[in-house]
């Protein structure tokens, strides 16, 4: 990244092309958030009052054996050196160990975050699928039951606890209706049957041929996932149908009716065809608050993914994994808020 | 004049004062508003809320600390328990009708500190721009770039567990909009003619600032804050669930949920009544936030 920002510079005197000066910028703004956020959590990691001293050698330690550790940790430099000690290990994917478990947080956190992947990414599949199409609908029949209806749904997913609504979900369709699996990613008697490929169940049975672990695990998997995917497509919805209603008024529609099309062509091939633009964006922007509003529904459902991992960690005042778990959802997050604004300009001409 | 009804007087298309003027704009604001069935209904559950609240020791028919393990569980309708029991047999109605007091403490607080950082962040770094600008606004881009329930987590881990810091940590994440917000109406406020005039007759940058800025600003960002009420109740009781805002015993309608989750196959109103609280409370908001945005600033609705 670095090297990059550095090449670039003497270029953009030279005066190239605007992209190139662009890139720069986008680099520039990126280094600088993620260099934000480490501050924060540094910040953080100072501000506590858990002395990581202590935390590592234990309370009965000798004084020279905690001087040592002292040292050892780097605790006797300024803390801007600190700082850029701190910068360095998370370069390298070193969060420190898990004061619980001794291992290695990003070993850790490498384990866990596949349930996460999984969870967000059906969650988004669902919340695309219902949500484009219903918000494509409420717009072309503005003011109809199905627009009064998608209102609705959005304005219940706007106010609703997440965690609530998943308890409801595990009572009604779990504990009365029996339709789902329970809590957790698979039935007690199908965990560790298929090997781990990839970590995410779901691929990991199909990839072994294994169709009663994927039937249960699917089962354990649509509650949270439809649950993740409703408040997506509360967003979704939303935003597809005013992008719609904005491009249906546009005088291109008016000429395309009169020229005698039909209202479907109308619709999907002209009107739909120019929002793609910004649901992208828009989809990016959900699927990275799902990434991280799974941390309730993760809760709910006893589901180990990186939500699970952080509270667990911060209940028990490990804040190596909560920090190292902050860390990799921050820049997860930062990354997709990125990878939206650059497909927008990617892909809209007109941002050119 | 003298027969002019108050209606007729506020309506009047030739105001004769400054105030007259004002109490008129906001007359008719509220009969816009009045018509808008859906947010008068929100208006409405609001002021309940607040009435709830004010009155919790009149209202609530058991002390909402009393445990009675003789009657744990208790379900709905029970013999002087409308709502039933808890796990340690106190009265989830009493409990539900004093946790309307900390929701509304949480929210109003939350309310007061991060619209304000905001409006002061967002004012100065729009009126004395250049690096003042650049690096406040820098800022602002990072923490707007941040997860905010889980930036919220680590900042509860660190400053410990509890109502005051559950509200500290919500408004750190909660600010940037704001900033975003007052900068922009700053901007477009700052090269207006009359507050050249302003300068011209002297004014100072922290009066034009604090008495021709600010209360411009304003009503943009009552209809943020309105909308946003609701994304703050669901992070407080977020906290609250996960066991980092209120502490027990505290009757926070999050930590109810929380408490009852254990129960929730066999005696599911425990965890079900305060789920309903929060979603009736955060849905009112939502409401007025919509009424308010279609009055007060007509641009951003469809």
């Amino acid at each position: 990244m670095a090297l990059a920002e550095d090449s670039g510079k003497g270029r953009v005197r030279a005066s190239l092309p605007p992209w190139i000066k662009t890139t720069i910028l986008t680099i520039g703004s990126i280094a600088m958030t993620m260099l934000g956020l480490l501050f924060v959590t540094f910040i953080i990691g100072r501000v506590m009052p858990i002395d990581p001293v202590l935390a590592i050698v234990g309370e009965r330690a000798s004084q020279s054996t905690y001087d040592a550790v002292f040292l050892e940790l780097g605790l006797d430099k300024p803390l801007i050196v600190q700082f850029g000690y701190y910068i360095w290990d998370v370069l390298h994917l070193d969060f420190g160990t898990s004061l619980l478990n001794a291992r290695p947080v990003s070993e850790d956190i490498a384990r866990v975050f596949p349930a996460t992947l999984e969870l967000a990414t059906l969650g988004i599949i669902i919340g695309i699928v219902i949500g484009v199409p219903l918000g494509v609908v409420a717009a072309a029949r503005k003011g109809s039951w199905i627009d009064q209806v998608a209102r609705v749904l959005a304005l219940v997913g706007y106010s609703m606890p997440i965690f609530w609504l998943g308890l409801m979900g595990l009572l009604i369709f779990y504990g009365i209706l029996g339709w789902v699996g329970g809590p957790g990613r698979v039935g007690i008697f199908y965990v560790d049957v298929v090997p781990s490929v990839t970590g995410l169940i779901l691929v990991d049975a199909a990839l072994d041929g294994n169709w009663d672990v994927f039937k249960n695990a699917f089962s354990h998997i649509i509650l949270p996932a439809s649950l993740l995917g409703y408040f997506s497509l509360a967003y979704i919805s939303r935003m597809t149908r005013s992008f719609m209603l904005e491009q249906l008024s546009a005088e291109y529609i008016t000429t395309a009716r009169v020229k005698g099309m039909s209202e479907w062509d109308v619709i999907w091939k002209h009107a739909f065809k120019n929002t793609r633009v910004q649901l992208i964006t828009v989809i990016a922007l959900s699927y990275a608050n799902l990434l991280e509003g799974s941390v309730l529904t993760e809760i709910i459902f006893s589901w180990p993914g990186i939500g699970s991992y952080i509270t667990t960690a911060l209940l028990s005042a490990d804040m190596n994994a909560v920090l190292g778990g902050t860390v990799v959802v921050g820049l997860i997050f930062i990354l997709l808020n990125i990878l939206s604004d650059l497909l927008y300009r990617v892909f809209d001409p007109r941002a050119k | 004049m003298a027969d002019m009804t108050l209606r007729q007087w506020l309506l009047t298309d030739t105001p004769t004062s400054r105030r007259h003027a004002k109490l008129s704009a906001l007359y008719q604001g509220w009969l816009a508003f009045r018509s808008n069935t859906m947010a008068m209904i929100g208006l409405g559950i609001l002021l309940l809320l607040v009435f709830i609240a004010a009155a919790a020791p009149l209202l609530a028919p058991h002390d909402p600390f009393v445990q009675n393990l003789g009657n744990r569980l208790a379900p709905l309708g029970s013999e002087g328990h409308l709502l039933g029991t808890d796990s340690l047999g106190r009265d989830i109605l009493s409990r539900l009708i004093y946790g309307a007091r900390i929701t509304l403490y949480i929210v109003a607080l939350v309310a007061l500190i991060a619209p304000v950082v905001g409006l002061l962040v967002g004012t100065v770094s729009g009126y004395v721009g250049g690096w003042v600008d650049i690096v406040l606004m820098r800022i602002t881009d990072i923490f707007l770039a941040f997860p905010r329930l889980v930036l919220a987590l680590a900042f509860v881990a660190a400053l410990g567990a509890g109502i005051e810091n559950a509200v500290i940590a919500i408004s750190l994440t909660a600010w940037p909009p704001y900033a975003r917000i007052a900068r922009a109406e700053t901007l477009t406020i700052r090269s207006s003619d009359y507050i050249a005039a302003i300068k011209l007759q002297g004014a100072g940058g922290l009066r034009i600032i604090t008495k021709h800025i600010w209360p411009l600003c304003i009503s943009s960002l009552i209809v943020r804050v309105t909308l946003d009420m609701a994304g703050i109740i669901l992070a407080a009781a977020g906290l609250g669930f996960l066991g980092l805002g209120a502490q027990p015993p505290s009757p926070e309608w999050g930590a109810m949920i929380s408490e009852g989750r254990r129960f929730i196959l066999d005696h599911w109103w425990v965890a079900t009544m305060p789920g309903l609280a929060i979603f009736t409370v955060s849905l009112a908001f939502n409401l007025l936030g919509d009424g308010l945005r279609d009055v007060l600033d007509p641009k951003a609705g469809e």
